[in-house]
């Protein structure tokens, strides 16, 4: 017999083993979502892909799928709450969308307008976080990072590498590079590395490609984030 | 060194009129005058806050996000400095030669900005005090009065506007803050659909712009003993020009005259602007004061924009245009023309050589060509100048090994033109405030003066014709004498 449980109403078949954002994912049912990528362990931090699950909130990337569950996702109630988080998460860091080149392939961005974040509502924090540019290939701008941690994961569970770690904690968390010089240009970090590829924000930037595809042909210019991922990344 | 005028010798025994914000000029702007017992002019400045913050905050950013990055600056002519930008980022990564399609679709773009921004000066910010008069009723001295009294005059102001924001929308991706151009060329040329939605209505742009400059120069030569001397100063003037001393606002190199339209210098390459070019710090203002070094701080002051381009050129390249140049001309008699007010009809001229490139480029096959980067060797340091609506553009950058920028220098079209404005006030304060009662219609005066210019104050925006006017008469102790205030 298959196992289902029931998200916003809608039947959603899973099999053991499987988180409800993963399920979810497969049925083509969009959860917001930016520390969760499916082909990494789960991180569980951001939040923003909480539900209700019988009445208690969880995050979908770490709950696994119970047959017969209750899932409440795309609510007022929650919707609320997520963007909440999100405007938090633009105001902690220097997220400028109209002269940022990640403008358009930006997860925060697109779920921003997933979510009808009008402005970031709180002050802004404006940390002073300058570049790291000593890589010849590849620029870090943590100015944007959401401490994911998706960098982290890929460099040492595909990379092999550990290039990346969060230091610090609570709001003084904050993503290094572990060298001796704190710089990235002084490890074995490449652009063909997993670890460049999956930053969901504009931190991680291959150098000199900038605006090389106009704004307006770019992933979320094409379809909704909601679309984008559920399509499978 | 001080200018008549610029400084008093007992300011404190003098009463203070300011004008502040300046209105229906793109900004923030702030006029101040001293005035004794009997209104006697002794002090007239016009103070202008400028982001010079801006140089500081692009130190340590990325170079290819500059050119994005720069149109922060200024919300009515984002395209310029986008272009300025693009162009000194070129040389550092050394395309010498863009491919022909980007030059031309870069082009169309600022060609598009210059026909916007001109229409909205003209049309919107200026035809109110041409139309109605400097203190005509002030209820009606703004652009819906234009509209009710001229309807096809407001409407078409409004429709070439819209054209030119167009053509940037097609080019850049965006109406403001566009992506289009990029260090080496541009991220994308026209489809044929953009291309062909442009051509329906070029030739009424066209004809529009030509009946616009056949308007002022009317307005200007049925009025002369008012056109040719309401604030008029002598100065240099300064520009670039093009290919065989055409009218070029893309590019080129940089050409300087005296007051009499003798050659202070041609031919430079803007990469050496610094070798001629000063800016001079005083302590009242926040922008700088520039100046050409050979003839120094004095008398090396110049004027830059419409009135400078359409004088310091040789020829325009497009027919209707360069008919009306030639008109301009034998009109100031075979000298060169100072009255800051003659700024509008040749700026009518220049929307009209504008319109003229636009239709021919959106004739030529290079716009679909998919032909759009080079790069080269790369550079430390590269300068790009653009003539701006607004007047000659200055962006320096000087970029590291690690590509990131470290140095920054922009000299703004307003910048340029900050001595030449506060002269041309001077003038309307000695000759129309002095001993009078201060009234708004007086004060306006101050402002038409400004806004013949098109100073583009702080780079700022803010809703159009809905700025406010303070005026305020301080005695010297800071005590309220009187205001006037308008909304
Ligand atoms: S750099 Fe990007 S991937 Fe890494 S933690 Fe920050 S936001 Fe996440
Ligand atoms: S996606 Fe689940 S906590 Fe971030």
């Amino acid at each position: 017999m298959s196992l289902t449980f029931t998200l916003d109403g809608k039947t959603i078949p899973f099999v053991d083993g499987e988180t409800i954002i993963q399920a979810a994912g497969k049925a083509g049912v969009f959860i917001p979502h930016l520390c969760y990528h499916p082909e990494f362990k789960p991180h569980g931090s951001c939040k923003l892909c909480t539900v209700k699950v019988n009445g208690r909130h969880t995050a979908s990337c770490t709950m696994r799928a119970m047959p017969g569950m209750v899932v409440e996702s795309d609510t007022e109630e929650i919707n609320a709450e997520r963007r909440a988080l999100t405007q938090m998460l633009f105001v902690e860091g220097n997220h400028f969308c109209p002269s940022c080149e990640k403008s358009g392939n930006c997860q925060l961005q697109a779920t921003a307008y997933h979510l009808g974040m009008m402005s970031p509502h709180y002050d802004h924090f404006f940390p002073n976080r300058p570049v790291d540019a000593t890589h010849p290939d590849v620029l870090l701008d943590f100015n944007r990072c959401i401490l994911c941690s998706l960098c982290v994961r890929a460099s040492r569970d595909v990379d092999g590498k550990n290039v990346f770690a969060l230091s610090g904690r609570g709001i003084k968390t904050h993503l290094i590079v572990n060298a001796k010089s704190g710089k990235l240009g002084d490890t074995n970090f490449a652009l063909a590395d997993k670890a460049a590829q999956v930053c969901p924000v504009g931190v991680i930037l291959k150098k000199r490609q900038g605006f090389a595809v106009p704004i307006g042909e770019r992933k979320y210019d094409k379809a909704p984030i909601s679309e984008a991922v559920t399509e499978g990344k | 060194m001080t200018y008549q005028l610029e400084t008093a010798q007992h300011p404190e025994t003098l009463r203070r009129v300011a004008i502040d914000p300046v209105s229906r000029v793109e900004g923030h702007g702030k006029v101040t005058i001293l005035l004794d017992d009997q209104n006697k002019v002794h002090q007239v400045r016009l103070h202008i806050v400028e982001f010079r913050g801006f140089e500081k905050f692009i130190q340590g950013r990325p170079y290819w996000e500059v050119p994005v990055m720069v149109q922060r600056l200024c919300g009515i002519c984002p395209v310029s400095h986008h272009l300025a930008a693009s162009k000194a980022l070129d040389v550092i990564v050394g395309a010498k030669k863009l491919t022909p399609a980007a030059e031309k679709l870069r082009r169309l773009m600022h060609y598009g900005q210059m026909l916007q921004s001109h229409a909205l000066h003209f049309f919107h910010l200026c035809s109110p005090d041409l139309l109605f008069g400097f203190d005509s009723d002030v209820t009606q001295r703004n652009i819906v009065g234009v509209a009710m009294a001229h309807p096809e005059t407001a409407k078409r102001g409004v429709l070439l506007r819209k054209f030119g924001q167009e053509v940037i929308r097609v080019t850049a991706g965006k109406r403001v803050h566009g992506t289009g151009a990029v260090p080496g060329g541009v991220n994308k040329s026209l489809t044929i659909a953009e291309r062909d939605e442009l051509l329906k209505d070029i030739y009424h742009i066209v004809q529009w712009s030509r009946e616009a400059v056949k308007l002022i120069q009317k307005v200007h030569t049925q009025d002369p003993g008012l056109y040719n001397s309401f604030g008029i100063f002598r100065s240099n003037f300064m520009s670039l020009v093009g290919h065989n001393g055409d009218l070029d606002f893309y590019h080129g190199t940089l050409r300087a005259r005296d007051d009499n339209g003798k050659l202070i210098f041609d031919h430079l390459d803007y990469q050496n602007y610094d070798q001629v070019i000063e800016e001079e710090v005083r302590p009242w203002s926040y922008m700088k004061f520039p100046f050409i070094r050979s003839i120094g701080k004095e008398h090396g002051w110049y004027k830059v924009g419409p009135l400078a381009r359409v004088q310091n050129c040789n020829q325009i390249s497009t027919p209707f245009a360069e008919h009306e140049r030639k008109e301009f001309v034998d009109y100031a008699g075979g000298t060169p023309m100072h009255a800051p007010l003659a700024y509008h009809w040749t700026r009518m001229i220049e929307m009209l050589h504008a319109a003229e490139v636009i239709k021919e480029l959106l004739h030529d096959d290079d716009l679909l060509s998919s032909d759009l980067m080079v790069e080269g060797e790369r550079q430390m340091e590269g300068v790009g100048v653009i003539e701006a609506p607004r007047g000659t553009l200055f962006h320096h950058y000087q970029v590291d090994e690690n590509d990131v920028i470290t140095m920054a220098n922009l000299i703004v079209s307003t910048t340029n033109n900050n001595q030449a404005m506060n002269e041309a006030i001077r003038h309307v304060a000695r000759r129309y405030l002095h001993g009078r009662e201060i009234t708004e219609g007086l004060l306006n005066h101050i402002e038409v003066a400004i806004r013949a210019f098109d100073p583009c104050l702080s780079c700022a925006t803010h809703a159009l014709g809905k700025m406010p006017l303070e005026v305020e008469l301080v005695d010297a102790e800071g005590g309220l004498v009187h205001s006037l205030s308008r909304s």
